[in-house]
């Protein structure tokens, strides 16, 4: 149970990206988690030259994560939005992109798990007689952290609340004279960025091998239909139940079953209610 | 019967003529290995063109069912030891069955959210077959074939059968676009709403559509075990079909049926000969690169490169 909750705040970090780009944006972006996985292989690679936190290098890569981001949607904004066909080949271009980027990493690195050992990694606290280890209670923290820096990036800044805009009339903010391209390349990129710090909370928390990524499409896609497709709270509440789901899945039938719940949740929230817990 | 589908047909049995012939040849045991392998994706590019192409809905399943028809053979095979016939029929069937659920989804999920929903199908069944020890759970199971096939190896023999539900797969195909069928999945591919209030009866398409599909990728499945002898979930529900069956259609244009099997031959052709003298993993890697490289660039595929350079 207190697993399942520390495991939720991590899987909002991880969906925070699909949140973004998915929900307020509508950019099926399906290759997500394949970012997730270079945030993770990133970490591994600082960790073992350098020695580096891989939180540490989660948070200095995020501009070069926002960049690839940018990049991506230029290109598909050029190939697809503009001629008004996005939906059909653009779902297919980012299932390309997926593909291409777990081959590319499993040409590089081989198909060994791979997992980076901190110092606090192997440490506990003891919290009113429950264990609590510091490898799920970390990425959780950083997730929550990361839930909230976003709400408030969405509510309280210009290109937030520019953002917000774009997903709900991009006409009238046209009209307005803002360019919604531009304010959709940030957005995009903020949500790459997020990928860089989730891939590295991913990887203190477990080994990864580059088709990690498709354990995690279900749960991102859950989690953000769920939460009401952009609603950044409901991210985390989703997020959540869908952690505590899994591990007394885990607990009670067996941890072959926990990918099926995400999976599952996903399946039922679509056929009965596609504007999720908290749809607008 | 106009005289083109009479030709159509004079066609389809020149090619099953031709693939016996060629089992007759015994070449290099390899040809007929690989070929079995193109073949079948002839059957799965088709199959999934027949919703994704025809429909415009884009289904990430494929492995699924795929797996299904495997895996009732393999059921099949447990149990009652039944014929090769038996295994195809049954494998499709169960698919259908499967591909009719996928079609009352698509009630209440267009686009986006359909092909989400087919890649979590996919992903609920492995995990329900990884737990079904009668089947091989995750470890696998060896399935021997059975002895004295009607003619040549087993492998040959196999490819035979190939040949025949790969043709027979492709008039499906051919018959449905010249139809009013697949003129109804067209008009509700362009515009949903428009072609319901044209008085297309688009659920009926679109089960029929999904139905179709469905039992044709069960057919591609169903030999399988007796292929690769050894079937294991990983294996049978590889997205290596998902990307395959998306790919192909794209790569050869998706309107029409020709395209899935000049995209599955090329692009399996091309597989096979990277497997063999490269990597395996450098032949999905060619895969990722060729499909993103023909959605950016040629959207129509190469049927539409062609048609634009006649000028039509």
């Amino acid at each position: 149970m207190v697993a399942g909750l520390l495991l939720g705040g991590f899987y909002a970090a991880v969906s925070l990206g699909v949140s973004l780009i998915f929900g307020l944006l509508d950019i099926a972006n399906i290759a997500q988690p394949a970012f997730v996985i270079l945030g993770s292989y990133a970490a591994y690679v600082m960790n073992d030259a350098l020695g580096l936190d891989p939180i540490l290098t989660g948070l200095l890569l995020t501009p070069l994560f926002y960049g690839l981001g940018a990049l991506v949607y230029r290109v598909y904004y050029a190939s697809f939005e503009r001629r008004g066909e996005e939906s059909l080949r653009g779902l297919v271009f980012f299932f390309g992109i997926l593909f291409i980027m777990e081959v590319s990493l499993s040409l590089t690195f081989g198909v060994d798990y791979r997992l980076v050992q901190t110092a606090y990694t192997s440490k506990s606290i003891d919290l009113g007689g429950v264990g609590i280890a510091f490898r799920y209670l970390v990425p959780c923290l950083v997730g929550i952290a990361m839930t909230a820096g976003l709400y408030l990036f969405l509510g309280r800044t210009f290109y937030g609340r520019a953002i917000m805009a774009v997903s709900q009339d991009q006409l009238a903010l046209r009209l307005m004279g803002a360019n919604p391209v531009q304010i959709k390349t940030i957005a995009f990129g903020v949500g790459i960025a997020a990928a860089s710090l989730a891939g590295a909370l991913l990887i203190s928390i477990a080994p990864v091998i580059p088709s990690t990524d498709r354990d995690y499409i279900g749960r991102m896609f859950a989690i953000t239909v769920l939460g009401g497709m952009g609603s950044i709270g409901g991210t985390l509440v989703a997020a959540v139940v869908l952690g505590v789901a899994e591990s007394l899945m885990a607990t009670f039938f067996g941890p072959s079953w926990s990918l099926a719940v995400s999976f599952g949740i996903l399946l039922l929230a679509l056929a009965v209610r596609p504007a999720g817990l908290f749809g607008r | 019967m106009t005289p083109r589908s009479g030709l159509a047909w004079l066609a389809g049995l020149g090619v099953v003529g031709a693939g016996i012939a060629l089992a007759g040849l015994r070449v290099n045991p390899y040809v007929y290995f690989a070929g079995y392998v193109i073949l079948q994706y002839v059957v799965i590019a088709t199959a999934w063109n027949i919703l994704g192409g025809y429909a415009g809905y884009v289904n990430f399943g494929t492995p699924a069912f795929f797996a299904m028809g495997a895996y009732t053979a393999v059921f099949l095979i447990q149990s009652l030891r039944a014929p090769l016939p038996v295994l195809i029929l049954a494998g499709g069937l169960v698919a259908a069955l499967l591909g009719l659920g996928i079609g009352y989804l698509t009630l209440r999920l267009r686009g986006v959210f359909f092909s989400i929903a087919t890649l979590a199908l996919s992903v609920v069944l492995q995990t329900m077959i990884i737990n079904w020890e009668y089947v091989g759970g995750s470890r696998g199971l060896s399935v021997i074939r059975p002895s004295g096939p009607p003619f040549g190896s087993y492998v040959t023999f196999l490819f035979t059968v190939m040949v025949g539900l790969a043709v027979l797969s492709v008039m499906v195909a051919r018959f449905i676009e010249r139809s009013w069928i697949g003129r109804g999945l067209a008009a509700l591919r362009d515009n949903e709403e428009a072609a319901e209030c044209m008085g297309v009866p688009t659920l009926r398409l679109k089960l029929f559509a999904t139905t179709i599909s469905g039992f044709l990728l069960g057919v591609a499945g169903a030999p399988f075990p007796y292929y690769v002898t050894f079937v294991e979930p990983n294996s049978a529900f590889a997205l290596d079909y998902a990307v395959n069956a998306l790919a192909m259609p794209m790569i050869g244009g998706t309107t029409s049926w020709a395209g899935p099997v000049i995209g599955a031959v090329l692009l399996g052709t091309a597989q096979q000969l990277a497997t063999v003298t490269i990597s395996s993993e450098m032949n999905l890697f060619i895969v990722g690169v060729v499909l993103v490289a023909f959605v950016v660039l040629a959207p129509e595929g190469i049927l539409g490169l062609v048609r634009r350079l006649r000028g039509r």
